[in-house]
């Protein structure tokens, strides 16, 4: 069903309204910042299906396609309904929002790399909460560990102010010609999502140009405008080596298009990852709200004389591997707070890094457990003795 | 393989050719072009294509859907400067109608397919081609195939960005530059024949 309502809205430049354009501070939740950012983002359609945390953000886009200012929404079946749905929207040529947490991006997980493989520029936000059985809602980021090889990009927010900008720039990098590849947006749930904090952003009544399908490395299936109908065939079907070295090619041509971001990132979010004091002896390196725990685990141990580092990742596919390497050489330790079991940033890190003994795979909290500074504190303590 | 200083040279490379983007070949900035993984103005990647098109035995145009199919004004002069810049050459041209794979055998004289151009290379004996309104995925699959199995130097001539795992790319490149390139070309041969009836 189209909305009937839609709303005028000036189109104006990605970096006007990024950079330029006046800012309001208004005290809001996470969601309340991600209906924000699709107010003015020239979305198409957004699909819908609700799971904890994500529901309301879903739910508050679903009111401003009732007042006008998406062109079409509706409710899948299943989150793996929702993102096929998505998906054939992107191929038709349309700019598309969804967003899941938790359980629903496993039990959707065949389309993510179906997404990236697709050359689709989706946009889609993931509210991270625990997976695993005993059945948890609280905020856990496994899940992106998990996510790390579908070949999707994954930048991860920690604040609300992170995940407003993060998911309005993400249709400008995901859409660009050399890119065009889908941007998952993490952010924790509830601790960003449920929690109001002030938030800056542009007015209401401008918003992104929109998208071109016709800029696509991949034809848009467009039934009324030739070439048409060149859909993605599945060679991979076809058993001989000319099908296999095809694939091959096709994989790496997708991980390439994740280098070529680099330089859209930077020019959008100011780079990879952000940096405090990178020349510390010791280090933390962290995303989401482990970046927060950290900036108050360093205040508390500059107060014992103690000097340290951050480094906050924005980004984690691509990996920011030049940047991290060079850092990594001059630190004596670098300690990684997680808020999951696996330490798949840890892991990265240490992947990447030259003397991977120097990692400090801690502290680790899951399963909804908060993540007092103090414990941070106490690993930065003993790296300094 | 080796990331740093990596060249986009002609083939055969190795079983998997690396995507040159994984191996910090980066696209270059407007106005800007690519040689063998570097960085060059406009007017020096448009007389390297001259030369490589001038000096080949075998010079082919590869046109992809996006200046094969009348879809826009636009798409009707591209195709249009293509083809008199490959008779300017005296190119072969063979389409990339479409990017299904052809099976159980393209026919590589009619044609060429993303999947598998190595192929029509082979067939064709291609020493030097050009891509040209090729969709950049697809493009950039080809081309990297291409650099993998065959001996054959790859010029792209792209309406977006551009292609690293060419040896030549221009990027935004519209009618009026595929008329430049032509001109360039033009230029070179007559010098070239100018040369050589001095020296006869």
């Amino acid at each position: 069903m189209m909305a009937k309502k839609t709303v005028e809205q000036k189109i104006v430049d990605p970096e006007y309204l990024f950079f330029e354009a006046k800012r309001e501070k208004q005290f809001i939740t996470g969601s309340e910042a991600v209906r924000e950012a699709v107010k003015r983002a020239n979305v198409d359609m957004a699909i819908a299906y609700p799971i904890t945390p994500q529901s309301e953000s879903m739910h508050l886009v679903g009111d401003i396609y009732a007042e006008g200012y998406i062109k079409d929404y509706f409710r899948g079946e299943s989150e793996f309904a929702v993102m096929s749905s998505v998906a054939g929207a992107a191929m038709g040529g349309v700019r598309v929002f969804t967003a899941t947490a938790g359980p629903g991006t496993l039990r959707a997980f065949e389309m993510f790399p179906t997404w990236a493989g697709a050359r689709l520029p989706i946009v889609c936000d993931f509210f991270c909460r625990g997976v695993n059985s005993p059945l948890t809602i609280q905020p856990d980021t496994i899940e992106i560990g998990f996510m790390l090889d579908t070949k999707m990009m994954i930048f991860h927010a920690e604040t609300a102010q992170d995940l407003f900008d993060m998911t309005l720039q993400s249709f400008i990098i995901a859409e660009q010609p050399d890119v065009h590849l889908p941007i998952g947006v993490f952010a924790d749930g509830f601790f960003v999502t449920h929690t109001r904090e002030i938030v800056e952003i542009p007015p209401d009544d401008i918003k992104l140009p929109p998208y071109d399908p016709y800029k696509s490395p991949v034809p848009a299936m467009d039934m009324e405008t030739p070439p048409i109908r060149q859909m993605r065939d599945p060679f991979v079907m076809k058993s001989n080596f000319i099908s296999y070295a095809s694939h091959a090619s096709w994989q790496q041509e997708i991980l390439a298009a994740a280098e070529r971001a680099r330089k859209h990132i930077h020019k959008y979010l100011g780079g990879l990852i952000e940096t405090e004091n990178e020349g510390a002896d010791i280090l933390i390196m962290a995303s989401g709200t482990a970046v927060s725990q950290a900036h108050e685990a360093i205040w508390q141990a500059n107060q014992e004389g103690i000097e340290v580092g951050l480094i906050k990742f924005k980004v984690i596919r691509p990996f920011p591997t030049e940047e991290i390497k060079m850092i990594a050489k001059g630190a004596r330790a670098i300690i990684v707070p997680e808020f999951n079991i696996s330490g798949w940033l840890a892991k990265e890190i240490r992947s990447v890094i030259e003397d991977n003994s120097k990692v400090v795979g801690a502290p680790r909290v899951y399963g909804g457990m908060a993540m007092p500074p103090e414990l941070i504190v106490e690993e930065i303590r003993r790296v300094a003795r | 393989m080796n990331r740093v200083n990596y060249q986009v040279m002609p083939g055969p490379e190795c079983y998997l050719p690396p995507a040159a983007a994984s191996m910090g070949v980066v696209l270059p900035d407007e106005g800007r072009a690519l040689v063998e993984g570097h960085i060059v103005t406009q007017e020096e990647a448009m007389s390297t294509i001259a030369e490589k098109l001038l000096g080949a035995k075998h010079p082919t145009f590869f046109p992809g859907p996006l200046i094969l199919w009348a879809w826009s004004e636009k798409a009707v002069e591209k195709a249009r400067a293509i083809k008199e810049m490959a008779d300017a050459v005296g190119a072969k041209i063979i389409p990339m109608p479409d990017y299904r794979p052809k099976y159980p055998m393209i026919d590589p004289e009619e044609e060429i397919n993303p999947n598998h151009p190595n192929l029509t290379i082979w067939h064709n004996k291609i020493d030097v081609c050009v891509f040209a309104g090729v969709h950049c995925h697809y493009a950039n699959i080809a081309l990297k195939i291409i650099r993998g199995g065959t001996d054959c130097y790859t010029i792209a001539l792209c309406g977006e960005y551009g292609h690293e795992d060419a040896m030549i790319t221009l990027r935004d490149v519209r009618a009026q530059d595929i008329k430049r390139l032509t001109e360039v070309i033009k230029k070179k041969q007559a010098y070239s024949i100018e040369t050589s009836l001095m020296n006869v």
